[in-house]
């Protein structure tokens, strides 16, 4: 009986060290977190915090190699790289807003960063496997990290709803997923990325076989029920809502791009060769998830409601750039996710600050007279508004920007003109934000406890992300385009 | 000093900084703040002027090829590459001028105007940022950078109507006037974006040298595009609702921003476009067409209102509408030498009634004022200098400038006869509710109530000066353009004809051929170029003196018209003893028809059809979103048969 | 390549029409007596006492999935143990950390009190 020799060399290991160093932090924090009495869980977080800038570091180590390790599983290119390094920022200002937070809602347990970290190992594993497996692997070990977080307010039982609803969901899409990825086995015989495109081009027949179709909107569907398309949405809001406001912003920043990274990779490149099939279909998707997102986030009272609308409405321009598939579409995608990451999380992190113990103060009404009574945070908060918006010299102006001329160029004439006048629509309710902040009377005298430190720079990186990427773009833009390379 | 440009826009965003940040922060001194504020703009008007006499220096065709000063690179990718870059050329440099100057009089003026104002240093930090954000667009080098300096122009509109916000209606009025603008706005990005995917470039060298590259049809798509934007930013029908509800600002805004300067934008915009406008005909006689009707169509509406500032506003659209006309039939120059005459004499005209409000406690409404000329007399002098400006008296800038705008309606290659009738009666209305506007609230007997007039009072020097500054303006300001018909050099034309092309030399072709055939056959050869020119600008002027006449004989003359009004409605003594009811005799009879007309324009088509359609598709899209949330019940298998429908439509879509 | 999967296909259609025979045979030869005990929940044995719809206590739960992960952990030790020597030091090692990480884990739920029953 011939056995199959499991092999790697200590290269293989560089290649996921990032990986493997938060692995590590994570089981020493998970085992800290027992043996530490109550009130000194305060060094847990800070501990994750180290985890996440070391395995920034570690990422040298696999820099410039362009390898395949593990037989073929995982790789090493810019374009993990570029998604690597957004995790890590996603992590890291996660972990900032969170310190303050979790004390206060008293959640502030080593599991909480344990999953976070688990979590964000799961992102950078779909992101750089190549392999349908292991970005299945990375999708469940992220999901079922943000599922118990989710729920980490044992106590509310909105938190408890929305880990629930999110669960029971998310197998359902997952379901969906693996069948896809089952079928696209079946019908290529293989489950290597590489291998499924070179199938299909050098058998074009294959392409047209139902099997293949079907294995290729089932993928669709399981991407797009985690990176929240219409109609594959329905979950955001209330998920959003429920969970802790700082899974909330890891949720929508990192989870989505964890799952664009992993869509953008399998669709790019293992089936650039359906492109025929796909195109029109995403076309619609992408149409129905601005349309609706902007739409129902127009009536929403809540602030943190209202942010998830607006995700699922990003979720759509993004996927204006993946309708594009030009060059600079591709491009725009990865510097649409970095612009977004910043200036998302900057506004759920405002969001946290001005919450306290049992009053999370997520009514619009409760924004308002902020603009007077906390004026610097008020103004990082229009920022991320108007970056939200696309109004310039924000972000995201220039991530919508490359977006909609990354249409235009590939064509989709009517797709830009939808695009912009959801922007437009969109714009109403990002400037009710700043009205009820500078121009309306508080009806209440909004109680906010003293501000965590923590969370404080996390809203100075935020804001200064968001005008790095909005006045000089280009560098971003470059590292972007650099980064797609592989998939042209 | 060409090479120092950038310190024209820069300044005043150092003011900004500095007023926004410190002096909000340490609650500075008003007398730091608005010496920042001010001497920011002191400067930048003074560089202004430095680079313009430095071109000047050069010669003719050199002024228009002057390398951009390129800072640094902004985005490059690929295909894009954009630069903040300042254009340095005639055209620019008149609009950074005419931009820096007048605010730079307007700051000072606000420093009296503001100064009992809680709110006088975030005042002047926005001012400063509007001023900054206007130089952006002007001397912008690109269309992207000009896009931002138009959305910050935009922004800074907004804070500065907004600036009251603990009332509702300035808040409104802000919101309304950014929603409008981004409806605007849509146009322009687009057009940018078409511009781009067709040339590849946004900078404007070279979209310009690569423009016979574009088809008709894309040209006329582009500039009717740009032309939205223009609409938009410029208030023309059908996007000018925000304007008049723009005057709940404090008045020194409504003066810069809402007059001399960001309203203008969309004129600049064209003229800096002219290349790719003069290619796309269609799109030209639109432009001609839509400046024309919101010429006669605001002045309609001016005639009949009350409030000071909102007389100004309908006759600021209808001004633009003027400088549509021209840029629409091909004088582009023409149309910049109005912006510049209209920015003096129209900024003045919001100082002024800035100044009244100011003597008045604050009062807007103009049957609340008159007899004012004594107490106030220097506003009431330079008032009336701006008055006649706009009106188009011989002599004074807005002459020169309206005229030229008339005679090129009709004797361009794109005039048209229609079009100089429709500018000419328009400027009879504008005449006639100006003068209107004058005899009532500076003439006759001052009808405010006895706790007013107990402290009306001439505004202090440093509000009167800038008054003053702008009325010599007002008066002398067209002096550079005095038309060759009446011997002048027409240095104004001469300047900017190497950015602008010169005059149309079309002599009338269309309209005069409209003439001829209406005219026997044996007086054809006697109608010459020059003749008619002479004879149109004769016609404008007394259409002008009408419209004045009217106003005089209905204002000052009056007991005349009661008189014989009498017989017909009401007793003699009533009216002769209750002279407030003479407005409304005179609205009810003499102006009926005209007001039926205007009323339903105003209220029937700008606040029942556009301000409701505006509001209707707001409406619609609330509902659906009330609508559409109705499916989000909560229940976990509502949502699991929602991805399971979605999942059935997306296999059925893909192997249909 | 299609090909190789005519036989899934058949075993798929034979089953289920093996299933919707057998059902239906039963049903057209078992004889039908209908009596009320045969619809009692227990047709031999006592009555149930009050509703049967208790909840377990979760702990059951816990205990359950615990039993799962080092079922499987197990498991996972046969096949190893057999080809040990094939793997040498280098499958030696593996194992090893994935023990040692399963044992990280056991001293988590141990130390958080998960064993404990009451």
């Amino acid at each position: 009986m011939e056995i199959f020799k499991i092999q790697f060399s200590a290269a293989d290991l560089k290649v996921i060290a990032p990986e493997l160093v938060l692995t590590i932090f994570a089981l020493f924090v998970l085992i800290l977190s027992v043996f530490v009495r109550r009130q000194s869980r305060g060094p847990l977080g800070y501990t994750a915090l180290v985890g996440v800038v070391i395995a920034f570091f570690s990422l040298f180590l696999g820099i410039g190699k362009e390898i395949k390790a593990f037989n073929g599983m995982v790789t090493m290119d810019p374009f993990c790289l570029f998604f690597k390094v957004m995790f890590l920022i996603v992590a890291f200002l996660t972990i900032l807003a969170s310190l303050g937070y979790t004390k206060r809602e008293g959640i502030d347990l080593g599991e909480y960063y344990v999953l976070v970290l688990f979590a964000t190992v799961g992102m950078m594993l779909m992101a750089s496997g190549v392999n349908l497996l292991i970005i299945f692997l990375g999708l469940e070990v992220m999901s079922i990290s943000i599922y118990v977080l989710a729920g980490i307010m044992r106590d509310d039982t909105r938190s408890v709803e929305a880990a629930f609803k999110y669960f029971l969901l998310g197998a359902f899409a997952s379901a969906f997923l693996l069948y896809g990825i089952a079928l696209t086995y079946a019908s290529t015989g293989t489950l290597d990325l590489a291998g499924i495109g070179e199938v299909l081009t050098r058998q074009a027949w294959i392409s047209s076989l139902p099997i293949v179709i079907i294995g290729l909107a089932l993928l669709i569907i399981g991407f797009g029920f985690k990176i929240a398309l219409v109609p594959f949405h329905m979950w955001t809001p209330d998920v959003y809502e429920g969970a802790p406001t700082s899974i909330t912003a890891f949720m929508a920043t990192g989870v989505k791009a964890a799952g664009f990274a992993a869509f953008v990779r399998v669709f790019f490149y293992a089936l650039p060769n359906l492109q025929a099939y796909w195109t029109q279909i995403m076309w619609i998707l992408a149409v129905a998830t601005m349309t609706v997102g902007n739409i129902i986030a127009l009536s929403q009272t809540n602030i943190k409601r209202m942010l998830a609308y607006s995700s699922i409405a990003h979720a759509g321009y993004i996927m204006v750039a993946f309708v594009a598939g030009n060059e600079l579409g591709k491009s725009s995608i990865l510097f649409y996710l970095l612009a977004y990451v910043f200036m998302n999380i900057g506004a759920f992190t405002v969001v946290i600050l001005l919450g306290k113990k049992g009053e999370e103060n997520t009514q619009l009404a409760d924004y308002a007279g902020v603009g007077f009574k906390h004026p610097l945070l008020a103004a990082s908060m229009s920022i991320f508004m108007l970056s939200l918006a696309g109004v310039p010299p924000m972000a995201g102006f220039m991530a919508k920007f490359y977006v909609f001329s990354a249409a235009v160029k590939a064509r989709y004439y009517w797709l830009a003109v939808i695009g912009v006048l959801n922007s437009a629509v969109a714009a109403y309710y990002y400037l009710r934000v700043l009205i009820y902040m500078y121009f309306r009377e508080p009806e209440r005298e909004l109680a906010v406890g003293a501000f965590s430190p923590s969370a404080v720079l996390a809203v100075i990186i935020s804001v200064w992300g968001v005008l790095q990427i909005g006045i000089l773009p280009s560098t971003f833009l470059a590292l972007a385009q650099r980064s797609v390379q592989f998939l042209l | 000093m060409i090479e120092y440009v950038w310190l024209i826009p820069l300044l005043p965003a150092v003011g900004f900084l500095f007023n926004g940040l410190i002096g909000r922060w340490y609650n500075l001194d008003k007398r730091v703040v608005s010496w920042v504020a001010c001497s920011v703009l002191g400067l930048s008007f003074f560089f202004s002027i430095l680079v313009f006499f430095s071109l000047l220096k050069l010669p003719p065709d050199a002024r228009a090829a002057v390398p951009d000063k390129v800072l640094f690179d902004w985005i490059v990718s690929g295909g894009l590459k954009t630069v903040i870059g300042y254009k340095i050329d005639p055209l620019s440099i008149v609009m950074a001028m005419v931009v820096s100057g007048v605010s730079f009089f307007i700051h000072i003026y606000s420093v009296g105007y503001m100064h009992d104002d809680p709110g006088f240093t975030r005042y002047f930090a926005y001012l400063n940022l509007f001023v900054f954000m206007m130089l952006t667009l002007v001397l912008a080098n690109n269309f992207l950078l000009m896009f931002v300096g138009w959305e910050g122009v935009g922004l800074c509109s907004y804070l500065l109507i907004g600036f009251w916000f603990e009332r509702d209606a300035p808040a409104n009025a802000g919101k309304k006037a950014f929603v409008v603008n981004r409806v605007g706005d849509f146009g322009f990005l687009l057009g940018m974006f078409l511009i781009f995917a067709h040339l590849g470039t946004l900078e404007f060298n070279e979209v310009f040298a690569k423009a016979h590259l574009l088809d008709p049809v894309t040209v006329t798509m582009i500039t009717l595009l740009l032309f939205v934007g223009a609409t938009g930013k410029s208030a023309q029908i059908p996007l000018y609702v925000w304007l008049p509800d723009a005057m709940e600002g404090p008045t020194p805004v409504s003066s810069l921003i809402h007059a001399a300067t960001m309203v203008t934008s969309g004129v600049y915009m064209i003229a800096r476009c002219h290349v790719i406008y003069s290619m796309a005909p269609v799109s030209m006689a639109v432009v001609a067409i839509f400046g024309a009707a919101t010429a006669i169509y605001a002045a309609s509406m001016g005639i009949l209102q009350f409030d000071i500032k909102r007389v100004l506003a309908y006759s600021t659209i209808s001004q633009l509408g003027y400088m549509f006309l021209a840029v629409g039939v091909g004088a582009f120059s023409a149309g910049i030498f109005h912006l510049m005459t209209h920015a003096f004499f129209k900024g003045l005209l919001f100082l002024g009634a800035g100044s009244v409000m100011h003597a008045l406690s604050g009062e807007l409404d103009m049957r609340k004022m008159g007899g004012l000329w004594k107490k106030t007399p220097i506003t009431f002098w330079t008032f009336l200098m701006a008055t006649l400006a706009i009106a188009g008296i011989p002599g004074f800038s807005g002459f020169f400038s309206k005229d030229e705008i008339l005679w090129q309606a009709f004797s361009s290659p794109h005039g048209h006869l229609f079009l100089w009738l429709v500018g000419a009666v328009a400027a009879g209305m504008t005449a006639f509710y100006m003068f209107r506007l004058t005899f009532v609230t500076f003439l006759g007997q001052c009808r405010a109530s006895e706790e007013v007039k107990k402290h009306i009072h001439e505004s202090p020097p440093i509000m009167t000066v800038p008054l003053i500054i702008l009325a010599v303006l007002s008066v002398i300001g067209g002096y550079v353009g005095i038309p060759h018909v009446l011997g002048g050099r027409n240095y104004f034309h001469e300047f900017l004809a190497p950015v602008l092309g010169g005059l149309p030399e079309g002599a009338g072709h269309a309209s005069l051929s409209l003439i001829k055939s209406a005219y026997a056959a044996g007086a054809v050869e006697e109608i010459g170029s020059v003749n008619w020119e002479i004879i149109l600008m004769v016609v404008s002027v007394v259409i002008a003196l009408i419209g004045i006449s009217i106003a005089l004989y209905l204002y000052i003359l009056k007991p005349d018209v009661p008189k014989r009004l009498a017989q017909r409605f009401r007793t003699l003594y009533t009216i002769v003893f209750n002279k407030y009811y003479v407005d409304e005799i005179y609205e009810a009879c003499f102006v009926s028809s005209a007001k039926k007309i205007g009323t339903f324009f105003w209220r029937e088509f700008d606040d029942g059809v556009v301000d409701r359609s505006v509001n209707l598709v707001a409406g619609l899209m609330l509902w659906w979103g009330r609508v559409l949330r109705k499916i989000q019940t909560g229940y976990v298998q509502g949502y699991a048969l929602g991805i399971l429908l979605g999942a059935v439509v997306v296999i059925i879509f893909l192997i249909k | 390549m299609l090909i190789k999967y005519v036989p899934v296909l058949f075993l798929l259609a034979l089953s289920i029409f093996f299933a919707v025979f057998v059902v239906f045979l039963s049903h057209l030869l078992g004889p039908k007596r209908v009596h009320p005990v045969k619809a009692a929940p227990y047709e031999c044995g006592m009555i149930s006492l009050g509703p049967t719809h208790q909840a377990i206590p979760i702990k059951y739960y816990i205990i359950a999935m615990l039993f799962l992960v080092f079922d499987l952990e197990v498991v996972f030790l046969y096949p190893w143990a057999v080809v040990f020597r094939e793997l040498g030091i280098f499958g030696f090692v593996e194992m090893m950390i994935f023990i040692f990480i399963l044992l990280l884990g056991f001293i988590y739920v141990w130390r958080k009190g998960a064993l404990e029953w009451e």
